[in-house]
């Protein structure tokens, strides 16, 4: 689907975008980091407080609500949005950068959603997010300019959306629905990540990773583009690559995503032997250690096993992570596919 | 596997400040800090010096060193205008930044001289 031009300056984009959420967050140069908490469900708001601080703490920018942490008997939301920002508070002070988490506004209501949105406000929360899927377009799209107006910055988390863009005869490709959202408004949107559990193939990834972020989009078929897409002056959003990453797979996302990308480690931070602190810095050394190579001129994708050696001899983190990881492969063939014989 | 270690940050230890981009890696040598500036002059942006006290660094302004290098590409240049101001401020943060005029933001940003921090 191509959006014309007069229809895309009707629509107000996302809130803010990459340029002012780096200037807002201060960070430069650089993918960002984060990391969603585990286990998803079952933790008390004190517990789960402790788990967002141990990973901000250790060098994350951000972390994140589960899609379907909402407000359950044993977590309500907002004992949680009350502990995770005493995190926040403690671990800025700690470290001196600045952080964030993606507290969840996804609600039964809007209403419920806007009551939500307007309490993480009060509390002084940086960044909120929401299930455009589930939430349903008309809702997300009022939460994006309710962000826009109260200087929140939205995660935007894509649940659900499988059932309706990975059967290959019905429903609306990934690559409808990253332009919808840029539309709609967002910061940040789950794009998939080409290694790690290979949701989608590199090809198709790279083409909405384009959608969102870029000025202009040309066809290329073989990205699954099958227009010209002209932004005008709307701002771009953060591919935010998730799910079944870790730390051998840093030199492959600074190269595939570049800068302007959230790097999602959720198993990859938590499950590091020594907790989630030590997790949060070994993830944060091997990001820099590739930053710094690349800009460089060295290959990443050739030579990362040397430069994450190197970057472990000052950081022992790091050196357990590479340890722990070093065994785990998901080898299943990729289930967004483009369909290459129609195209 | 090694034992476990205790991670060592602490809210009265001031060596946990960290201040952004590559700061949790060892402190660049030399020829490093040459070479991000070359990827700075090889990108097309304008580089800039800024510093603080490592105290003040969480703040979104640091000091300018003198202006932003319009359309400076010489690689020694820059890199003198870097050790110019370390000397002037040797207790403080001396950060590079490239400015990025397409993306109207800072293509880089990093602490090449690092103050101790209080």
């Amino acid at each position: 689907m191509r959006f014309p031009i007069a229809y895309v300056k009707t629509c107000g984009g996302p809130p803010h975008g990459i340029q002012v959420e780096r200037d807002i967050m201060n960070k430069y140069g650089r993918p960002l980091l984060g990391c969603t908490i585990k286990p998803k469900l079952g933790l008390s708001a004190k517990n789960y407080g402790r788990a967002v601080y141990e990973c901000l703490r250790g060098g994350l920018d951000f972390t994140k609500d589960d899609e379907n942490v909402n407000s359950q008997p044993f977590m309500r939301w907002k004992q949680r949005f009350d502990f995770v920002m005493e995190a926040i508070h403690k671990a800025e002070r700690e470290t001196g950068e600045r952080k964030g988490h993606y507290l969840n506004v996804t609600a039964p209501t809007p209403e419920e959603m806007y009551k939500r949105a307007e309490y993480a406000k009060e509390i002084g929360a940086p960044i909120i997010m929401h299930d455009y899927i589930t939430g349903g377009f008309c809702a997300h799209t009022g939460l994006a300019n309710w962000c826009r107006e109260n200087g929140l910055l939205l995660h935007v988390h894509r649940a659900m959306h499988a059932v309706i863009d990975r059967n290959p005869h019905h429903g609306i490709h990934f690559r409808v629905l990253t332009k919808v959202l840029r539309l709609m408004g967002g910061d940040h949107l789950h794009t998939g990540t080409v290694v790690g559990k290979l949701e989608g193939d590199r090809a198709s990834t790279l083409g909405w990773i384009d959608l969102l972020r870029e000025s202009y989009v040309q066809e290329d078929r073989s990205r699954g583009i099958f227009f010209d897409q002209d932004w005008g002056s709307m701002p771009g959003a953060f591919a935010v690559a998730s799910g079944g990453i870790h730390v051998w797979h840093m030199p492959a996302l600074v190269n595939i995503f570049g800068d302007d990308a959230v790097l999602q480690f959720g198993g990859g931070t938590l499950g590091h032997p020594w907790g989630n602190a030590a997790g949060a810095a070994a993830n944060r050394v091997a990001l820099e250690a590739c930053v710094e190579a690349r800009n460089q001129g060295r290959e990443l994708e050739k030579e990362g096993k040397e430069i994450l050696t190197a970057a472990a001899k000052h950081s022992p983190e790091l050196k357990v992570a590479m340890e722990t990881w070093k065994e785990i492969k998901f080898e299943f063939d990729t289930v967004d596919k483009l369909d290459v014989a129609h195209k | 596997m090694s034992e476990m270690m205790d991670y060592k940050s602490r809210l009265s230890d001031p060596a946990s400040r960290k201040f952004e981009t590559f700061s949790y890696l060892p402190e660049m040598s030399p020829e490093q800090i040459r070479k991000q500036v070359e990827y700075i002059v090889k990108k097309g942006w304008n580089p800039a010096i800024e510093h603080t006290e490592p105290e003040n660094a969480f703040g979104h302004y640091w000091y300018m060193w003198k202006l932003p290098m319009f359309g400076e590409t010489d690689v020694d240049k820059i890199l003198a205008e870097a050790e110019a101001c370390h000397k002037a401020n040797p207790t403080h943060h001396v950060r590079l930044i490239g400015y990025d005029n397409y993306a109207q933001s800072q293509g880089a940003a990093m602490v090449i001289y690092r103050g101790k921090p209080v």
